[in-house]
C-alpha cells in the first residue's frame, strides 16, 4: 500500500432511478485521520460509503480505499476495511459470542477463540457473552457492532452514524475509543448529526442533496464561509427572530432556548442592524465565534437556494 | 485453508453453522417443519381421505329376480351404497350422475337372470362418478365380491354346476369423468412432494429475505464471503430438514397408513434429495426477487398453488386439459409425484424413473441460473 490517502475518491456518481443520490463527490481522507462526514437526512452519506466499500457500483467516477480500486478490488477492500452499517446489522438471534465468532470465521482468522475472548474482554461483555445480541440495549449494540467490525483489524473504518441513539456517556467512551484507534494509525470515516462530534474530527466534509459542499478542517470550513455571528440573549426571542428576518445584513437566525445566533457575511451592516433593533430593549448582544452548526445550516440553505434557482 | 476456485469451505461451513443455530432458536419455523407434515397427513390421510360410506346409488332395473335382489342386498350390506331410487333408463342414469345426484348407477340389463341360468356369464354394469376417485375407489373395489355372494346364496344345488368354479356373472365397472381411478395409496406418497414444496420453498425464501429485511445482508456482503458461499451455506441446513420431513412422511406412510412400499429406500432418498435441491433453488430464486418476507411468502404461494393443482396431486394428470398438462410438466412436483408413486407402489428402478428425473434436473439448473443472475443484481 502506498503512503497515500486512506480514501481517495473522485467524481463519484450514483443514481437510483431519477434520484441523483451521489453527485460528483470527491473525498480525500489521510491515514490515521478521523474524518467527519456530515449532511442532512437523505443527502447521500450512506450511499457514498456503500460506493467506497464496493457494496454499490458507481455510475461513474473512480477511487481507491487503502490503495485498492473500489471498482476492481472489492475483494481486498472487504478484507481490510471495517464497515459499520447505520442500522444494527448483526444477528439478533445469535449470542454476542456467536456473532463475534461468526465474523472471525468469515475473515478466516487464525486462533479464533482467543481473538473472540479478547474482543469480549475489550467490550466488557465476557459475562454476558452468551446472551442474545437482540437483548442488548441500543448503546451496547453499537459497541458490539464496533467491536465486531474492529475484530479483523481493519486499517480503515467506515462508521455510519455509530452514535445515533447512544447516551452521552457511551458516546464519549465511543469517541475515546476512536481516538485510541486513530492514534494507532487507523483511518476512520464517520458520519454523524451531532455537532460536538463534528468538532472533534480532524477533518470534515459536508454533503447536501448528493453534492459535496465543503471539505477541510473544522476551522477552515468555518472561515471559508466568512460569516460573522452575534448572540442575542433575552426573553421572547421567537418574536425577535421573526422581526430580524430580511433586515439588512441578517442572513440567518438560529434560535436556541435562551439565545439567538444571528449570522451574515457583511459584519458591519449586521452589527448596525442589531444595534438599532436591540437598543433600548432588554436584549443583550454579544459577538461570538461562528460555530460549525451555523455554518452548516447556512450552507444547507445556500445549496437548496441554488438548486431551487436552477430547476 | 481449503478453497476451490475461490470457494472457501470454512466460510461455507460457518454459514451452515450460523443457519443451524438460528433455526434452532426460531421456534415457529421449527414447529412448522415438524408440525406441517403431521397436520397435512392428518388432514389428507384421516379426514379427507376417510373412507366414505352410504353413497347415493340409483338402480336401473330391467330385470328382477331373487338373484338381483340378493345382489342389491349385499350392496346395501357393504354400507358403501345407499339405494336412493330406481331410474327408468340409462339416459336418466347418466343425467343423475352428471348432476351429482347419485354417485353410482347399477344397471341390470333385461334378461339378466335368464342369461345367468343359461350359463352365459352376462355382465352387470356399475357406473360411477369417479370425479373424486378417493371417494369411489374402495366402494368400486368391493362390487366384484357381490357376485360371489349371489352365487353362494341363490345358485345352490343343481344350479351350482352353472357356475363351473367361476362367478356366475361379471360386474363391469365404468369410472366416469376420471378414468385413472387413483386409490388412497396415492395420496400419502403424493403428500411428500407437496409438503416439501410448501415448507422448503417458503423457509429458504424467508431465511434469505429475513437477512435483507433486518439489514444483516448488507453486513454479510461487506465481509469477504462470496454470494455462492452465502447461498449454498444458507440452503445446506434445509437439505437436512427436507430429508427429516421425508422420513417423517415415510414412517407415517408405512406404519400409520400402511401404504405398501415396493421400491428401494436408497432410490427413494436420492430422489427426495434431488427434489429437495430443486425446491430450495426455487426458494432462493423467489427470495432474490422478493424485497421482504411478506413478498417471499406471497411468491411462494404463486409457486405452490400451481404445483398443488397441476401436478396430478389434486386432479388426475391425464384428466387435465392439454395446456394444464404442459404447465404441469414444467413443475418438478409433477415429476416427483410420478417418481415417488413409482417407487412406492410399483417398485420402479432407475431406468423406469429416468424420464421423470431429467426434467427435475433441467428445472434445477435453469432455476439456479436465474437465482445467480438475479442475486448479482440485487447486491447493487
Ligand atoms: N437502494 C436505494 N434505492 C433507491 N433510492 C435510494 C436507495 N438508497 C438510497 N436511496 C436514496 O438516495 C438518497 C440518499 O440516501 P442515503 O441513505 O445515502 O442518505 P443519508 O445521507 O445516509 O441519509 P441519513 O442521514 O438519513 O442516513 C435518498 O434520497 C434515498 O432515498
Ligand atoms: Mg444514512
Amino acid at each position: 500500500m502506498s503512503e497515500g490517502y486512506a480514501i481517495d475518491i473522485s467524481g463519484l456518481n450514483k443514481s437510483f432511478g431519477d434520484k441523483h443520490a451521489v453527485n460528483d463527490v470527491s473525498i480525500q481522507v489521510e491515514q490515521g485521520e478521523i474524518f467527519g462526514f456530515l449532511g442532512p437526512n437523505g443527502s447521500g452519506k450512506t450511499t457514498t460509503i456503500r460506493l467506497m466499500c464496493g457494496l454499490l457500483v458507481p455510475d461513474s467516477g473512480s477511487g481507491t480505499c487503502l490503495g485498492y480500486d473500489i471498482l476492481r478490488d472489492s475483494e481486498q477492500i472487504k478484507r481490510h476495511v471495517g464497515y459499520m452499517t447505520q442500522k444494527f446489522s448483526y444477528w439478533e438471534d445469535l449470542t454476542i459470542r456467536e456473532n463475534l465468532d461468526f465474523v472471525a470465521r468469515m475473515y478466516e482468522m487464525p486462533n479464533r477463540p482467543e481473538v473472540v475472548e479478547r474482543a469480549l474482554e475489550g467490550l466488557g461483555l465476557t459475562k454476558q457473552a452468551d446472551q442474545l445480541a437482540g437483548s442488548l440495549s441500543g448503546g451496547w449494540k453499537q459497541r458490539l457492532a464496533l467491536a465486531s467490525c474492529m475484530l479483523p483489524n481493519p486499517k480503515l473504518l467506515l462508521l455510519d452514524e455509530p452514535t445515533a441513539g447512544v447516551d452521552p456517556g457511551a458516546r464519549r467512551d465511543f469517541w475515546e475509543e476512536l481516538f485510541r484507534l486513530s492514534a494507532q494509525g487507523i483511518s476512520i470515516l464517520v458520519t454523524t448529526h451531532y455537532m460536538d462530534e463534528a468538532e472533534r474530527c480532524h477533518k470534515l466534509a459536508y454533503i447536501a442533496e448528493g453534492r459535496l459542499l465543503t471539505q477541510g478542517t473544522p476551522s477552515e470550513i468555518i472561515s471559508s464561509q466568512g460569516l460573522n455571528t452575534w448572540a442575542i440573549y433575552g426573553e421572547n426571542l421567537a418574536d425577535l427572530s421573526g422581526k430580524l428576518q430580511n433586515q439588512p445584513g441578517v442572513e440567518q437566525t438560529v434560535l436556541f432556548g435562551t439565545m439567538i445566533h444571528v449570522s451574515g457575511k457583511n459584519g458591519e451592516m449586521l452589527e448596525s442592524t442589531l444595534r438599532t433593533v436591540t437598543s433600548g430593549t432588554a436584549f443583550r448582544m454579544e459577538k461570538m465565534a461562528t460555530g460549525l452548526e451555523d455554518v452548516f445550516i447556512y450552507m444547507m440553505k445556500q445549496s437548496s437556494k441554488n438548486s431551487g434557482a436552477k430547476t | 485453508m481449503t478453497s476451490l476456485i475461490g470457494f472457501s469451505f470454512s466460510r461455507w461451513w460457518s454459514m451452515v453453522l450460523k443457519e443451524f443455530i438460528q433455526l434452532r432458536r426460531d421456534r415457529l419455523t421449527f414447529g412448522m417443519i415438524i408440525g406441517l407434515p403431521i397436520i397435512q397427513m392428518a388432514l389428507f390421510g384421516f379426514a379427507i381421505n376417510s373412507d366414505p360410506k352410504h353413497m347415493p346409488t340409483a338402480i336401473i332395473s330391467a330385470d328382477q329376480s331373487e338373484m338381483t335382489r340378493t345382489f342389491i342386498a349385499s350392496m346395501k350390506a357393504s354400507e358403501y351404497f345407499e339405494i336412493v331410487g330406481v331410474l327408468p333408463s340409462e339416459e336418466a342414469g347418466r343425467a343423475a350422475l352428471a348432476q351429482g345426484k347419485v354417485q353410482f348407477v347399477l344397471n341390470i340389463p333385461a334378461g339378466f337372470t335368464r342369461s345367468v341360468l343359461r350359463g352365459e356369464h352376462p355382465a352387470l354394469l356399475v357406473e360411477a362418478d369417479a370425479t373424486d376417485p378417493v371417494a369411489t375407489g374402495t366402494a368400486l373395489a368391493s362390487v366384484g365380491q357381490f357376485a360371489s355372494s349371489v352365487a353362494a346364496k341363490d345358485l345352490t344345488g343343481p344350479l351350482k354346476s352353472l357356475v363351473g368354479g367361476k362367478a356366475p356373472f361379471e360386474v363391469r365397472v365404468h369410472r366416469l369423468y376420471n378414468p385413472e381411478g387413483i386409490t388412497q395409496y396415492n395420496i400419502i406418497p403424493g403428500l411428500m412432494g407437496l409438503i416439501l414444496t410448501m415448507t422448503l420453498a417458503l423457509i429458504t425464501g424467508l431465511a434469505i429475505t429475513r437477512e435483507r429485511e433486518r439489514g444483516t445482508m448488507e453486513n454479510l456482503l461487506a465481509m469477504p464471503v462470496k454470494p455462492i458461499e452465502i447461498m449454498t451455506g444458507k440452503i445446506t441446513p434445509y437439505i437436512f430438514i427436507g430429508l427429516i420431513q421425508a422420513t417423517i412422511i415415510l414412517l407415517a406412510a408405512r406404519f400409520v397408513f400402511r401404504v405398501p412400499f415396493a421400491g428401494s429406500i436408497i432410490t427413494l432418498y436420492l430422489t427426495v434429495l434431488l427434489f429437495v435441491v430443486a425446491t430450495l433453488t426455487v426458494g432462493i430464486t423467489l427470495s432474490s426477487l422478493a424485497q421482504n418476507q411478506l413478498q417471499a411468502m406471497q411468491m411462494t404461494m404463486f409457486y405452490f398453488l400451481p404445483s398443488m393443482l397441476l401436478s396430478g396431486f389434486m386432479f388426475p394428470f391425464q384428466g387435465m386439459p392439454k395446456w394444464a398438462q404442459y404447465i404441469g410438466n414444467l413443475l418438478p412436483l409433477t415429476h416427483f409425484n410420478r417418481l415417488i408413486r413409482g417407487i412406492f407402489l410399483k417398485g420402479n428402478q432407475w431406468w423406469d424413473l429416468w424420464p421423470d428425473i431429467w426434467p427435475i434436473i433441467v428445472f434445477t439448473l435453469v432455476a439456479m441460473t436465474i437465482a445467480v443472475k438475479v442475486y448479482r443484481r440485487t447486491i447493487d
